[in-house]
């Protein structure tokens, strides 16, 4: 289809206000959080419907056009990055909270509501919504639940995946389905919505989506712990684990991180090697006990200092020095990349180390920020893009990192997803055969891969072939195809 | 049958002559009997036992504990029933890491009492004794915990698994937070053998609760038991599992909390206290409170046995529902049920021809609340007049392109499970 004639029925679906064309209004959707790729989109697409949505992708089937589904756009693994040749489908205009359901603890919302509105909406009520990235003011549901988002308080709560009770979705032919059971659970059938949790919009748009909320809790307690180092602070978590423990949140921040914080938010974090925030929440008494137990902890592990939140404006504050984290490397560096490994909680130890290592021998800072809790690290990776080459080893001792967390029997991503950044490495983490058979679940929603192609997986195959050794597909062997 | 037994010997090659079997009347499945049973003891046994039941048409039945053999709808046919008995190790249990990696053939109670050792929990507790780990999953079977910890879904975290054309593949790995690639554990979930074999899970564990109390409430409407659960569920209590038992003399809600020892006298009498509006309030012995766990799916005599999905705070209708359809056609009912997340199981007895109808009526009102009915045990002969699982939404056709991924040649299982996949 002709480019005019394809913006012309966009806007027949759309109105002129919700597609956008020009160049350089284009421009602004050219990347996602990650800014290492860019790509211009051909067309932008604003529907405020799922009638609209359904119709735009239909629209895409039968041209063969590809096309990606992109909620906020704070994503930071390139999930939402355009096809060139293709249509951005922009969610944000999707931003209705439909149905709050108190009763049966369920939310319907909209993919483009911002995560942090569920909370508030809510709030009156005394419940919440647990997911809880860094950018939940500014993220979107949907978003969230094609990355599966985690944040500071899955150790106790869970993630996205563990709160997304249903889903509409319109899939790659334009078709809409219901999945999971929303309000009730247990839909007869396979899981396809934790399959779909997750996928990085690979699979279809979330149109609509009920949410778990979960009851704010009698009592919460906050502390932060200083420490000579990340290993005296490593051992704090594991002996609050060991004791049987499962805080709310367990973070960590190294000597470089608090250095940025305080330079910028000046939170008043103490001067150490690293510090821990351990946040406790639950019944009063319970809370109470184990409150004691988590500071006996840390003195047992050599605390230098430990700071209980005596209100919610110091417990915030807290939290603003850790949530500030990644902004505030900007104050000691130029550039940063930032990593999303994950380790065995039992290797946070030893991993550390040899990031510090890795650190040295390429001669760039790495600063840490993590959930310790759950072994999720967060290495930053500190470099100047003006010096020539530098980006180039920070991309390079980036991934060396997750190579050592993959070593110590850990995972490429945590939470940030594969996206564009990280395909490259799946072939590291999983043979031919695993990504062939996840592969399987793909064709089934999104047989001819026009659903945010080109993402996660490095070289899928086409949906007619099976898995198994390689063998070239009839396309390919014609020459009408490239190497997929 | 010199066909048979050439599989048999090529079977015998594979899994060793010890660990292939012909069958016997017990390992029919829903009245159809299969040929053989084979045992493999390790992924590559799997692999190669599932390339040669692909190559030659053979279809093949997984079983772990063999305690959910009754669930789905009949099989079309069964060649060979594939046990994973022999694959029984735990592979990997690090205390620290509060993970597990297990084969699929390990018994849950097995798998539990090694956690124990460490003060750590698989925080699953379905009902059926002697199930395994990897029937656990493809049953989705779950208990009581799950208002608290959820369901399968939510602590499976890596999986490996055997196609039907012997093709291994993990996915997820042994952290907790990992969001790499797609997530076939949840897909594998309840998917009843139809995908693939599952040969080993990895789980997030929990610590185990120091001390625990069961308080519970007698109750004398289906509403006074709606109103009990929903006090407990918005209340900041955290319960750890909420109960309701109903059927000849009993009518109660059960509320089983766990603490630390310092914190259970104050959740006790927080629950009793918000109870108390809705009937006699007591703390129950442990041998009581032992008893009342949800009932065994296996039907008693020729009972049928139902699992009803609601909204939770729909629970006074969902048991309305089923109690007037069942009288006005002298069907007698008794529900268990996790009162607090909308899943309710009936056992109910009477004529056949009465049962088929109060099963299609209650599931018709459910289904258009959104809900559910499926038939978890029942004689084969009212399987045959009541779909066992009821309609699948606009999803079905997605289900049926998933099937035929995963095994275009109907290979696991075919027939048993929803929409005939």
């Amino acid at each position: 289809m002709e480019r005019s004639r394809l913006i012309g029925a966009m806007q027949e679906i759309l109105g002129p206000d919700g597609v956008i064309h020009e160049r350089e209004q284009l421009r602004t959707y050219e990347c996602d959080g990650l800014m290492n790729y860019r790509v211009i989109p051909d067309l932008v697409v604003l529907p405020e419907s799922a009638e609209q949505v359904q119709n735009v992708v239909r629209l895409c089937y039968e041209e063969g056009i590809p096309f990606v589904a992109r909620g906020s756009g704070t994503g930071l693994s390139g999930g939402a990055l355009p096809v060139e040749a293709g249509v951005l489908i922009v969610m944000a205009r999707m931003r209705k909270i439909l149905e709050v359901d108190i009763p049966n603890q369920r939310v319907v919302v909209e993919p483009g509501v911002i995560n942090i509105w569920v909370s508030q909406e809510v709030a009156d009520d005394g419940y919440y919504y647990a997911p809880d990235p860094a950018s939940q003011i500014v993220s979107s549901i949907g978003g969230n639940l094609a990355e599966n988002s985690g944040g500071v308080h899955c150790l106790k709560y869970g993630f996205t995946t563990n709160h997304v009770t249903g889903a509409e979705v319109v899939l790659a032919d334009g078709s809409v389905v219901h999945i999971g059971g929303g309000k009730a659970p247990d839909a007869p059938g396979y899981e396809l919505l934790g399959a779909f949790v997750g996928s990085e919009g690979t699979l279809g748009i979330a149109t609509k989506i009920t949410l778990r909320i979960v009851r704010k809790p009698e009592s919460v307690r906050t502390l932060l712990a200083a420490f000579k180092d990340t290993e005296e602070a490593g051992g704090a978590v594991s002996g609050i684990i060991g004791a049987g423990i499962v805080p709310a949140a367990i973070e960590m921040m190294d000597a470089l991180t608090i250095e940025a914080v305080e330079t910028t938010v000046a939170p008043g974090f103490p001067e150490a090697g690293a510090i821990l925030i351990v946040e406790l929440d639950g019944p009063e008494a319970e809370v109470a006990s184990q409150f004691d137990k988590v500071i006996e902890t840390c003195e047992a592990n050599s605390a230098s200092e430990i700071r209980v939140a005596e209100d919610d404006e110091e417990r915030a504050l807290f939290w603003k020095g850790r949530k500030a984290a990644f902004g505030a490397m900007g104050s000691i560096s130029n550039d940063y990349y930032v990593q999303d490994g994950v380790v065995p909680r039992t290797e946070l130890g030893t991993v550390l180390k040899k990031i510090s290592a890795l650190s040295e021998e390429y001669g760039l800072r790495v600063a840490n920020v993590f959930h310790a809790g759950d072994g999720n690290l967060h290495p930053l990776v500190l470099y100047d893009n003006d010096v020539e080459g530098e980006a180039e080893r920070a991309e390079s001792l980036a991934g060396d990192i997750v190579f050592t967390c993959l070593e110590h029997g850990g995972s490429l991503t945590g939470e940030h997803g594969i996206g564009e950044d990280k395909k490259k490495y799946m072939p590291k983490m999983f043979t031919s055969d695993d990504m062939n058979v996840m592969q399987l679940l793909r064709c089934a929603f999104d047989p001819h891969q026009i659903c945010n192609p080109g993402k996660i997986f490095p070289t899928p195959r086409l949906c007619g072939e099976r898995p198994g050794p390689f063998h070239m597909h009839p396309i390919q062997k014609a020459g009408l195809a490239e190497n997929f | 049958m010199q066909t048979e037994k050439t599989y048999t010997e090529d079977l015998q090659n594979i899994v060793g002559k010890g660990n292939v079997r012909e069958a016997t009347a017990e390992d029919a499945i829903e009245g159809t009997a299969p040929s053989l049973v084979v045992e493999p003891g390790s992924v590559d046994e799997i692999s190669a036992v599932m390339k040669l039941a692909s190559a030659n048409g053979l279809v093949v039945c997984p079983r772990g504990g063999g305690t959910k053999t009754g669930l789905g709808a009949p099989p079309r046919s069964v060649d060979i029933v594939l046990s994973t008995a022999r694959m029984d190790e735990i592979i990997e249990h690090v205390p620290g890491d509060q993970v597990v990696r297990v084969q699929a053939g390990v018994k849950l109670e097995a798998l539990q009492q090694k956690l124990a050792e460490a003060n750590q929990m698989l925080a699953l507790d379905p009902p059926e004794a002697g199930a395994t780990v990897g029937g656990v999953v493809a049953t989705n079977s779950s208990g009581p915990r799950r208002f608290r910890y959820g369901t399968v879904r939510d602590l499976i975290i890596g999986v490996t698994v055997v196609l039907a054309d012997g093709t291994v593949a993990k996915a997820g790995g042994k952290v907790v937070k990992n969001v790499a690639g797609y997530d076939l554990g949840k897909l594998f979930t309840g998917s009843l053998g139809t995908l693939g074999v599952i040969a080993d899970c990895n789980f997030r564990l929990h610590p185990r609760p120091d001390s625990a109390r069961t308080v519970a409430v007698e109750v004398e409407t289906p509403q006074a038991a709606r109103d009990a659960a929903q006090a407990i569920v918005h209340s900041q209590v955290e319960a750890t599992a909420i109960e309701l038992h109903w059927g000849g003399e009993t009518r109660l809600v059960s509320v089983l909390l766990e603490s630390i020892p310092g914190g259970i006298g104050a959740k006790e009498e927080r629950a009793r206290f918000l109870l108390e509006p809705f009937g006699g309030v007591r703390t129950l012995e442990d041998e009581e409170a032992d008893n009342l766990g949800p009932l065994d799916p296996s039907p008693v005599g020729d009972e049928v046995f139902v699992k009803i999905t609601a909204p939770p705070a729909e629970l006074a209708a969902v048991l309305e529902s089923v109690l007037d359809a069942a009288g006005r056609r002298d069907v007698t009912a008794r529900f268990t049920g996790h009162a607090g997340t909308g899943v309710t199981f009936a056992g109910l007895s009477g004529e056949e021809g009465a049962l088929v109808e109060v099963v299609g009526e209650v599931r018709e009102i459910r289904t258009r609340s959104g809900g559910s009915l499926v038939v978890v045990s029942a004689p084969l002969s009212l399987k045959q007049k009541a779909d066992v699982w009821g309609p699948a939404g606009d999803y079905g056709g997605l289900l049926r392109r998933v099937k035929e991924k995963f095994d275009p040649g109907y290979t696991m299982n075919p027939g048993r499970f929803v929409g005939g996949l």
